[in-house]
């Protein structure tokens, strides 16, 4: 029994809410991703993509509620998921368009596009907080919990509630089947297929024929729409915030770097990994401890190895150890 | 020529705010300014003479702001005699057993490498914890509401300026041994992450620099402002100026400090021209424009790359330093990447990468622009919401925005620089 209540501690405060960051980090890190393998450079404007497409949903998530829209138990923002897509889509087409593509034309240095990133995530953060402000956001409406605490406990008996909350399995669902829609359209579809091409190596893509323009516009779309749903997955289970979003950039770039640049099945690994040692080293351990653990040898402490604001840490941490002893990350990485 | 007309028309923005707005601003720009040229040359250094993708400006600038408190503070006994010798010992129990693990990794081979390294950090870790975790609560129990940490070192405040630069410069030279040598991308990651985790150590080590309660009150290296408007010397003085006491006294105040920035700006100025056209500057362009051609000819490009990052990093710790004497508090919640670390990437680009005056030309315009881009954007804002119905929600919104407008006016001239003039204002020649 007291295993079991142990299990259920495990579950409910490390597995399921690292599941859920996962999903979030791995849509978040594919982004990085495929922009690293067709357009090769870091993305710094990331974060703030992903906020611009989440205040859009934001937006229409209130526009819909004012009309009186609602799709019962679930979240009205999964309805306004395409608008926020379409925003983030137009501003960043619009950014390639202006920005980008000049120096793509140039055959510029990677790391002057990096630096050019920079500049549009500047510009991005200040529209972020010029259009909607710099505060935060909860816009999760619908019903809370799948599970509560309290249900589970009566259902099974057990001391331990397990929580299972509303967005934490929209989470997973929308991701897997995020995945599984990106993986179809790269692996079977004749444009994921030239995507794929141009990335392995772009001069043999360009005599095959393949249009550069067009795969850097599907590229695009996909990342924008990845954005957005990791943004308002993220921003469902947590809060919209544009600092927060920002600072999402170092776990998604760890995520990436740490599965491998432009290998989109280690993206997905690289986010279960940080998101895992992130909560685990982060979590206080003394509640599941006291379960598992015969009386005499019950710890004092709260057996947390790092308090939860060395999260970024963490990700550091994971980061560095794979760097120095596999530097292409745990999936060989630059091929998509 | 160039430089000179640059310049002039810098020093008249600053001159125009002083006659426009008032003295005391314009030397508030000023003293800023020379802060972040001393910022810029720093990165400058790195990005412009070696090429190194530094985005981790904010933690070395945190660095030298915690030595002003480490060095200038006066101790606080209690909480030395409460915890400082745990502390202590604690702090080298865990090098030691980083050292050891180190030490197990190098000299074994096989599965008792994997698992010896890990035994070693574990008990290691946990005897760490064991001794520091008593000796933190009991230092932060000793008068939360004024100290709870061990204080500083009760030194003239003045010293923490070069220990601000050995400590940004020992952090650098932990991240550039990990690093360096590997792709580029993955310094700029890591440097970023290494900023995170120096605020993040800031805000919770207590024990250290009281966290988010804050450090106020640091010694100064000028007079305070109270003590020159009781001189009655100084009040006479400052009278045949025609200025009445509180105005002078903080304009003099300002000014000494400008000296003292200046001094640092301008001597470390000196030594980067001197680097920069010495043969060792020519040969590390020579690493940055073709890595492979300098291996071929004999240079160690790794242990090149470390030095000029330790050396960068240094000036950004003295700046730190200097900028957290100048406010005379740490505030480790007030520090922010976009302002403290990529404000001063686009100061080295707007200035031009690669040449020493251009940092520094660019450190007191985009200062200038980020102090005056609210007002600025405030008055264009009035013009624009001017038809509009007074109370009308989009009028409130749009004036609430201006406070944002810094953040979108600096990537469009990032952006215009990159494009238009991607050498900078002053090209490297």
């Amino acid at each position: 029994m007291d295993l079991l209540n142990g299990v259920v501690a495990l579950a409910n405060f490390v597995l399921i809410p690292a599941i859920a960051y996962g999903s979030q980090l791995a849509l978040g890190a594919l982004g990085v991703t495929l922009i690293y393998g067709i357009l090769r450079f870091s993305n710094f404007a990331h974060g703030d993509t992903m906020a611009v497409g989440t205040m859009v949903t934001v937006l229409a998530t209130w526009g819909l509620q004012a009309m009186g829209v609602s799709l019962g138990p679930l979240p009205t923002a999964l309805l306004a998921i395409p608008i926020g897509i379409l925003g983030a889509t137009a501003l960043v087409l619009l950014t390639d368009k202006y920005v980008y593509k000049f120096y793509r034309a140039q055959k510029a240095k990677p790391v002057i596009l990096v630096i050019v990133s920079m500049g549009v995530m500047f510009i991005y953060n200040g529209l972020t907080r010029i259009i909607i402000g710099p505060d935060d956001y909860r816009f999760a409406d619908g019903e809370r919990f799948v599970i509560s605490a309290r249900t589970f406990r009566d259902m099974t008996g057990l001391e331990e509630g397990l929580a299972l909350r509303t967005t934490q399995v929209i989470t997973v669902i929308t991701a897997i089947a995020v995945v599984a829609a990106l993986f179809w359209f790269l692996n079977k579809t004749r444009t994921g297929k030239s995507m794929r091409a141009f990335s392995d190596n772009e001069d043999l893509a360009l005599l095959s024929g393949i249009n550069p323009e067009r795969v850097v516009l599907v590229t695009w779309l996909i990342v924008a729409s990845l954005a957005t749903v990791a943004g308002v997955l993220y921003g469902l289970d947590k809060s919209f915030k544009a600092f927060t979003y920002f600072q999402l950039l170092l776990p998604i770039f760890a995520a990436a770097i740490v599965g491998g640049l432009g290998n989109p099945l280690g993206a997905i690994a690289g986010g279960f990994v940080i998101a895992f040692s992130e909560v685990g080293i982060t979590y206080a351990w003394k509640k599941v401890l006291v379960y598992m653990m015969p009386p005499a040898l019950e710890p004092d402490g709260l057996v947390q190895i790092l308090s939860t604001e060395y999260k970024f840490a963490v990700s550091f941490v994971i980061l560095v150890i794979v760097l120095l002893f596999r530097p292409t990350g745990l999936f060989r990485g630059k091929s998509i | 020529m160039r430089t000179v007309l640059l310049f002039g028309a810098v020093a008249c923005l600053i001159l125009g705010t002083g006659f426009l707005q008032s003295w005391n601003s314009a030397l508030l720009i000023l003293n800023m300014g020379l802060i972040s040229a001393v910022m810029a040359l720093g990165v400058n250094l790195q990005w412009g003479l070696a090429g190194l993708f530094n985005v981790g400006v904010m933690g070395f600038v945190a660095l030298g702001g915690l030595a002003v408190v480490l060095i200038s503070m006066p101790p606080v006994g209690a909480a030395w005699q409460a915890g400082g010798g745990g502390i202590l010992l604690g702090l080298v129990l865990g090098a030691a057993t980083i050292v050891a693990a180190v030490l197990v990794w190098a000299r074994t081979s096989g599965k008792l490498r994997g698992w010896g390294t890990a035994g070693v950090l574990l008990i290691g870790m946990v005897i760490y914890r064991m001794v520091l975790d008593p000796s933190v609560e009991a230092v932060e129990a000793v008068d939360p509401a004024l100290a709870g940490y061990l204080g500083g070192l009760g030194l003239p405040v003045l010293l923490a300026w070069p220990v601000g630069g050995v400590l940004a410069a020992g952090a650098a030279y932990v991240i550039g041994k990990t690093a360096l040598g590997l792709r580029s991308d993955y310094l700029a990651i890591a440097t970023l992450g290494i900023a995170e985790i120096v605020i993040a150590i800031l805000k919770n080590e207590d024990w250290l620099a009281r966290g988010v309660k804050n450090v106020i009150g640091l010694p100064r290296p000028v007079p305070y402002e109270v003590d020159l408007q009781n001189d009655p010397a100084f009040v006479e003085r400052a009278a045949g100026f025609g200025l009445d006491a509180t105005t002078a006294s903080t304009i003099y105040v300002k000014i000494e400090y400008g000296l003292l920035f200046a001094a640092v700006l301008i001597v470390l100025l000196v030594l980067s021209q001197l680097a920069l056209n010495s043969p060792w500057g020519r040969m590390m362009r020579a690493i940055r424009d073709n890595e492979t051609a300098a291996r071929a000819m004999g240079k160690d490009v790794t242990a090149r790359h470390l030095q000029v990052f330790i050396l960068g990093s240094a000036i950004c710790g003295v700046a730190g330093a200097m900028m957290t004497t100048l406010d005379g508090q740490l505030t480790p919640g007030s520090y922010q990447p976009l302002r403290y670390t990529f404000l001063i990437w686009v100061m080295v680009i707007v200035g031009g990468s690669g040449n020493n005056l251009g940092a520094v030309l660019g450190g007191f315009l985009i200062w200038f622009l980020w102090v005056q881009v609210e007002p600025m954007g405030h008055l264009l804002m009035s013009l624009i919401t001017a038809g509009m119905a007074d109370g009308s929600w989009l009028k409130a919104h749009l004036l609430d925005s201006v406070q944002h407008m810094r953040l979108l006016t600096m990537g469009i001239i990032l952006l215009l620089v990159l494009r238009l003039n991607p050498r900078g204002l002053l090209p490297e020649r």
